[in-house]
């Protein structure tokens, strides 16, 4: 169905679709509506991994006591999505292919290595989900292509993720900043592995590696932190718009990247042995 | 919720029963502006300008004419020329803001409507209208619009309140002054003196409901329209002016209204619809998007605002000065007026100068807003009095209290107020248990205050009497904050029957006599005179029949408790039932009209405490505890002032906070939508105490002070007082966005 | 352009329209259905007047396509009355004076029922959160939270 148009999309929730076509940034000939695969509205585990459809809603996410447990990251930030009038049509392929810089799910998804199963014409292909959007809202899928489901490998014990974003209200904004952090200890307790993601000050959601290596082996004391939060501001490639401006989103991702650590932290540590 | 005066023991005033319109609301039977269906009827579509200043070259309406379903397209010259007419320039303008001749003064102005079968065929005609423009150099701010050899957008604009005037033109409409004693000996006099400039951004009503209008032409030239506004005689003024025609060829019924706040006292599609619906011969619905309410019409005045004021170290105001320009938008006519008279009014200050300037610039023209001009003016204020306080180490509320207007004061815009309340409100805080609760980390308090002086204006009101005993009661007034409510609980003290035996009612135009519009704070006091006036008649007339009944003169019949009495009790009561049962016996149906320019309208004051938390990481500001106390002089309805006062105080910190027109360096509006333009969701807020007030305006049957605007005076301020409190910076500049508030914390820190 | 044809249970009545396939199915429920209860505030899915339920979840329905509700089930604001008696949620409205202009309060009371169908006991920061989809310009939300913690309280006593 896909090919049969050049101006054919998919659309899950159309959360951002019926906007776009409003506002006359789109006008497609051919919507094809991917919820009415069952495989696309699933969401499943089992012993390796979480597998959650591309149009699965994100209300089926935030309601899932798994799934919030294991990763409460992805669930706040897929709860943060609009309303939760939003949330029984968003989906987190939605979030993704839409390209936003500033998708609440996106950050989160990244630092927990989740990948993407891409289906078209000349077959399917697993990608990691940080190689999906590659600009803003610009994918790496062809026109007759689209996503099947996200895989998530189950989070070892003493992991934690978080999700925070800065919006001026409390809620139905767009993030200006948001920061997706992932930790792991080592019975030690220090850091073993370190993920640190952020959306909203770049063209596409950056990886901070500089952040994520300064916290190798430490318990993420306050001198780390500070180190954490100078390359957090330091990776931003932010714009002024009608949200943020460049200095206030480079002074806030510094904020959040702890912030988000610290909450990581803390989950990790409670997740001992408690899958 | 009484604080000063007790109840004097009304029956119904002062109650909270059901809302006699609530049941259609919470069953989705009420019928809004956009709820109508006509047979036949066509879908409008408006042409807008897509710039800020050009002048129109040609209209090439060929395309859309043609195409499938497309029944009418119009343009400027559908409409008569009313400059050439020599009618008024107010009226100049209002046609000329319904839709463009010559030249767009701004993003959205009106250059064409089309209509058509259906929703999807009206957008693709009006996308096929041709428009070609010869862009002009545009200012969008005052600072642009009063620089040397500003861009005009009227040629012919020269100041007035300026003298000698003028003799070249400028984007200045109008300047007023007000002024008092000799404002060098008054800061001589004074210890300390402050001095600040403030400056606002638009800000839009923000009402949920938009704009809509149906519109059914005969082509005898009448026309019915249906359409949500705050005033339906005066839509029918506005809408005839446009048209050329006669107010009486024009019935216009009020639709249930989904908000307005002064937004919807003006017109915007009715002329459209009814040209239209001439045109085509069908009934037209013209309905606007959100995108279009933001880009075309009235939010109300960015202005740049100065403040110096001086005070003695004992606390008393010793003088003050302020100079303010207001954005009035595409043509003359900011608030700024207002704002010149409300800015000091609340104080006794002995010498003053306040000047004000209605400046024009391309931007929606303004439409009123929840007490037009005071809240920016009270924002600059109210935020100088709290650093004057601080200076001298005295607490906000008494620095107010010393200098509280009172009953005598000469107000600084001329009358001398007669028995007010603003000290009550001054209390009120002061003995709350807000006023001392304990603050946390990073937590601050603020107080502000605010004054309005409300409306009277004309109101038209009539009771009829059933003929099983209950009454219906009529009037003109769009009911927008549940005004039929307090008309019924009047009505049924007046006459003293049950609240459920009155039916109020908002008729049409053809039905009911004049009213003004539902604004100004004016229906319960008004609207309800006229009531009252009424019912005192239908209850004259009531006596009458008892006394012909019982063959005596009518001064031996009491009226008490809904029957009429012998004054000696030699007669059995006579309930309203049975003189309604044989009131055809007895002179015919009963029924009785009253209208009047209400007199006696009692100013109103607030006084608000606020309580903020600041992330000093990332300027976001949350309100932790809000309190307003607000002079109602007599609560006719409590559940509805309270509902009134907690609606202003959020529109305040939306206003104070996040609230803004964001333009680009074309003059487009950048965030015509709810993601952007941020009013508050109510997880932004806590609950909203409110404190009511009770002091009774003399002038009025029940003591009644208006109560819907004065609420949105004093949030801007008690905000900034509040951030000030919790993080030692003090903000000129509203929105107070984190991003302002985080900047301000980096400067304080370096 | 041939419209489609669409057969779906609207408030318990199975209820068929026809409908072009871009159009919304809040306008389809309005301007083919006649149910006007749901109201467009933005057409954009940030203020929430259009609320319905769709598959018992609280959903914008100007973010849906109309064809998209077929063989759905959907619940409007005039679905909420049981046999002329009024649902707790719209008694509690009227009683605490939760509405002034009544334009948003179809959709909040749809996004109050899926919220309490779900969480019978909320907080009052899980209602405003849950209700930060809806906005309203004239209570400031004080009385229209108070409202739900009443009907909540009714309900649970039931």
């Amino acid at each position: 169905m896909l090919s049969s148009s050049p101006s054919a999309q998919v659309f899950a929730g159309a959360t951002d679709v019926v906007p776009q076509i409003r506002g006359g940034r789109q006008a497609p000939e051919v919507l094809v509506d991917l919820k009415k695969i069952d495989q696309l509205v699933a969401l499943t585990s089992d012993d390796k991994k979480w597998t959650v459809g591309a149009a699965t809603p994100t209300v089926d996410l935030t309601e899932n006591p798994g799934f919030s447990q294991e990763f409460p990251g992805i669930s706040e930030a897929a709860g943060l999505i609009g309303s939760d009038q939003i949330q029984s049509r968003s989906s987190l392929g939605g979030n993704l292919c839409n390209g936003s810089p500033a998708a609440d799910s996106v950050p989160a998804m990244m630092v927990n290595g989740t990948r993407a199963l891409i289906a078209g014409p000349k077959g399917n292909r697993l990608v990691d989900v940080s190689e999906v959007v590659t600009g803003p809202g610009q994918t790496c899928l062809d026109s007759d292509e689209f996503i099947v489901e996200f895989e998530i490998d189950r989070a070892p014990s003493l992991t934690g993720d978080a999700y925070l974003r800065m919006i001026p209200r409390t809620e139905m904004d767009i993030a200006v900043v948001g920061a997706g952090a992932r930790v792991t200890l080592g019975e030690d307790g220090t850091i073993t592995a370190a993920a640190l993601a952020l959306g909203a000050v770049a063209p596409t959601v950056v990886r901070v590696t500089a952040a994520e290596e300064a916290l190798i082996g430490t318990t993420a004391d306050e001198d780390t932190l500070a180190v954490v939060a100078a390359a957090a501001s330091e990776v931003c490639n932010p714009i002024d718009d009608k949200r943020g401006t460049i200095g206030y989103r480079e002074q806030v991702a510094g904020v959040l990247a702890k912030r988000a650590v610290l909450i990581a932290m803390e989950r990790a540590q409670q997740r001992n042995g408690n899958v | 919720m009484a604080l000063t005066e007790e109840n004097p023991g009304y029956k119904w005033v002062g109650t909270r029963p059901i809302r006699p319109d609530g049941l259609d609301k919470v069953t989705g039977k009420a019928q809004f502006g956009a709820d109508l269906t006509l047979p036949g009827m066509l879908f409008g579509k408006v042409v807008r300008s897509p710039h800020a200043h050009a002048r129109i070259l040609s209209i090439d309406t060929s395309a859309a004419e043609s195409m499938l379903g497309v029944k009418a397209v119009i343009t400027g010259s559908d409409f008569p020329d009313l400059a050439a007419n020599g009618a008024h320039a107010s009226d100049i303008d209002v046609a000329n803001n319904a839709i463009a001749r010559d030249k767009v003064l701004y993003e959205g102005h009106v250059v064409a409507a089309v209509a058509a079968t259906t929703r999807e065929l009206a957008e693709a005609a009006a996308k096929a209208v041709e428009v070609s423009y010869e862009i002009l150099p545009h200012v969008l701010t005052v600072d642009e619009a009063m620089a040397d050899n500003a861009p005009l957008l009227h040629e012919n604009m020269i100041t007035k309140g300026v003298d000698p005037a003028p003799d070249q033109p400028s984007n200045v409409a109008s300047r007023i002054v007000h002024e008092r004693g000799d404002l060098e000996q008054g800061f001589g006099e004074a210890d300390v003196v402050i001095e600040r400039e403030f400056t606002t951004k638009p800000v839009h009503q923000g009402y949920i409901e938009p704009h809509a209008a149906v519109a059914d032409a005969n082509n005898d030239g009448r026309a019915n329209i249906w359409c949500s506004s705050q005033g339906h005689f005066a839509m029918r003024a506005y809408t005839a002016t446009v048209l050329g025609v006669s107010q009486g060829t024009l019935k216009v019924t009020a639709a249930e209204i989904g908000g307005g706040f002064g937004g919807k006292t003006v017109i915007y599609l009715e002329p459209l619809a009814v040209r239209l619906s001439q045109r085509s011969g069908r009934p037209v619905k013209l309905v606007m998007d959100r995108d279009e309410v933001f880009r075309a019409t009235g939010p109300t005045s960015g202005t740049r605002i100065k403040v110096k004021m001086g005070i003695s170290n004992g606390g008393e105001l010793t003088a003050a000065e302020v100079w303010m320009a207001f954005e009035a938008g595409a043509y003359a006519g900011s608030p700024v007026g207002a704002a010149g008279m409300t800015v000091i009014a609340a104080y006794d200050i002995p010498h003053f100068l306040v000047e004000g300037y209605d400046v024009v610039c391309n931007k929606p023209r303004v439409a009123a807003y929840r007490a037009p001009g005071a809240p920016m003016a009270a924002f600059a204020v109210e935020s100088v009095l709290d650093e004057l306080a601080r200076s001298i180490d005295m607490d906000p509320i008494e620095v107010r209290l010393a200098n509280a207007a009172v009953e005598g004061t000469q107000a600084s815009y001329g009358p001398k107020f007669p028995r007010i309340g603003f000290v009550e409100t001054l209390e009120a805080i002061k003995e709350h248990p807000n006023y001392t609760a304990e603050l946390g980390p990073n937590q601050g308090r603020g107080v502000a205050a605010g004054f309005w002086f409300n409306a009277g204006m004309n109101s038209s009101a009539t009771v009829h009497v059933n003929e099983n005993g209950t009454a219906t009661v009529v009037t003109g007034s769009p009911d927008i904050g549940g005004s039929r409510q307090s008309m019924a609980l009047m009505a049924a003290e007046e006459l003293g029957i049950p609240y459920e035996s009155i039916k109020p009612v908002v008729a049409d135009t053809e039905t009911v006599g004049f009213n003004d519009v539902t604004g100004g704070s004016r229906v319960t006091l008004a609207t309800g005179a006229a009531v009252v006036d009424a019912c005192r008649l239908v209850i004259e007339d009531l006596r009458a029949r008892a006394a012909k009944t019982w063959d005596v003169e009518i001064d031996q019949v009491e009226w008490v408790d809904g029957q009429a009495q012998h004054v000696d009790g030699s007669q059995p009561p006579l309930s309203l039932n049975a003189l309604a049962a044989k009131s055809g016996r007895t002179g015919g149906p009963i029924s009785a009209n009253a209208s009047l320019n209400a007199r006696g309208v009692g100013a109103g004051f607030s006084t608000q405490l606020c309580d903020v938390e600041v992330d000093p990481e990332t300027g976001v500001t949350r309100v932790v505890r809000y309190l307003t106390a607000q002079d109602a002089g007599r609560a006719i309805s409590p559940d509805y002032v309270e509902g009134q006062m907690q609606g202003g105080v959020v529109q305040g910190i939306g206003w104070g906070l996040n609230e803004e027109y964001i333009h680009d360096e074309n003059g487009a509006m950048e965030n015509p939508s709810f993601l952007d333009y941020r009013m508050p969701v109510a997880s932004d807020l806590p609950m909203i105490e409110c404190s009511i007030v009770e002091v009774p305006n003399p002038a009025h049957p029940y003591g009644v002070r208006g109560v819907g605007e004065v609420g949105i005076v004093p949030p801007m301020a008690a905000l900034a007082n509040a951030i000030k409190d919790a993080t030692g910076v003090r903000l000129t500049d509203l929105p107070m966005t984190p991003i302002k508030v985080l900047e301000a914390l980096n400067e304080q820190s370096d | 352009m041939a419209r489609t044809h669409i057969t779906t249970v609207i408030n318990g009545d199975e209820v068929d329209f026809l409908t072009e396939d871009s159009t919304s199915l809040l306008n389809a429920l309005r301007d083919e259905v006649g149910l006007t209860g749901a109201k467009e505030g933005c057409g954009t899915g940030d203020c929430g007047s259009c609320s319905i339920l769709l598959d018992e979840r609280v959903t914008c329905s100007c973010l849906v396509f109309a064809p998209e509700a077929n063989g759905a089930n959907i619940l409007t604001v005039e679905g909420l009355t049981d046999a002329g008696e009024l649902h707790p949620l719209q008694q509690c409205f009227l009683e605490g004076a939760a509405l002034q202009c009544g334009i948003c309060t179809p959709g909040f009371l749809i996004a109050a029922k899926a919220l309490l169908d779900k969480n019978p006991d909320p907080t009052e920061t899980e209602i405003r959160y849950a209700l930060a989809g809806n906005l309203c310009r004239c209570t400031g939300y004080d009385k229209i939270v108070r409202a739900v913690q009443e009907a909540a309280l009714q309900m649970r006593e039931q």
